[in-house]
């Protein structure tokens, strides 16, 4: 294994991800709800009375990160996103993961974050199984294809 | 302000923040996720700290949040009840790593870039808006 120390940013990856535990945290302790991305989109999409408000207010909140951290940092402060992925690929790929999330119950934020947290066994079966998936797949793609 | 008013609000910052800590963390870069998701090639373990990081503070919130029975606003707790290890998740979860593993995008991520204008993962976010409606139109067991 050889690690990419280029494109390593421990710094900025761990701050990123204590603030996802602390998104996390509020929500639990001061909404009351798990912060679970999938889950949020998949209930606006089957809404039922008095449950679409707190959902529509998050999915606000998270369109509004780009443009507020444009105005809190210098330009150029993160690096452009790289999708190599091409259109189809894409496509493929967002079915894969709308279909597979609601399927399995959650993604990276609801069970990756929240259930490993929550040192559930149910999570971490699933985390641990989508992490594999992913893995295999850059794998085929990247060294057998 | 209303009691709805102060939910809102709270929840509108909580997505912000969880936003924001995509953004810097390296999760809304594909590239990133890939580097990651690609041990046998030039290994970028910065999706680990991101983990790491995270699951640090949520032990604690949830651990507190076990021993409690309503929100701090005074609200219900909304824990998963959920137990059992079956083949939904378990195919769920196969399903959804191979299309992380195909764009790098999962669901967070993708609506974040989305708004940072890339154009790409906004057909990233239809085609899973419409994976999750292929789910909920398909799917036989009845919504718990």
């Amino acid at each position: 294994m050889t690690i990419d120390w280029a494109h390593f940013t421990p710094w900025m990856s761990l701050g990123g991800g204590i603030l996802l535990g602390i998104a996390s945290a509020v929500f639990i302790l001061i909404n009351g709800r798990i912060l679970g991305i999938s889950g949020i989109l998949g209930g606006l999409l089957a809404p039922k009375t008095g449950d679409v408000g707190w959902r529509i207010a998050f999915v606000l909140g998270m369109l509004a990160a780009p443009i507020t951290l444009s105005l809190l940092t210098p330009d150029d402060f993160l690096s452009a996103p790289r999708i190599e992925a091409s259109y189809v690929l894409i496509v493929i790929a967002g079915l894969l993961v709308g279909y597979g999330t609601r399927l399995g119950s959650g993604c990276t934020s609801g069970h990756g974050v929240c259930g490993l947290s929550r040192l559930s066994p149910r999570s971490m079966v699933a985390t641990g199984i989508f992490m594999a998936a992913g893995f295999a797949v850059v794998f085929l793609i990247r060294h057998l294809l | 302000m209303t009691h709805t008013t102060v939910h809102r609000l709270t929840e509108f910052a909580v997505g912000l923040l969880f936003g924001l800590g995509l953004l810097l963390s390296g999760m809304t870069d594909p590239g990133k996720v890939l580097g990651f998701l690609d041990l046998a090639g030039a290994w970028d373990p910065s999706l680990a700290l991101v983990m790491g990081g995270a699951i640090v503070v949520g032990f604690f919130a949830f651990g507190s949040a076990k021993k409690r029975t309503t929100s701090f606003l005074g609200g219900a707790l909304h824990l998963p009840t959920a137990r059992d290890i079956d083949k939904r998740l378990i195919i769920g979860g196969l399903l959804f790593g191979a299309g992380w593993g195909l764009a790098g995008f999962c669901p967070g991520p993708g609506i974040v870039t989305m708004a940072a204008g890339e154009p790409k993962a906004a057909v990233f976010v239809i085609a899973m808006i419409a994976g999750m409606l292929v789910f909920q139109f398909t799917d036989r067991k009845p919504k718990s």
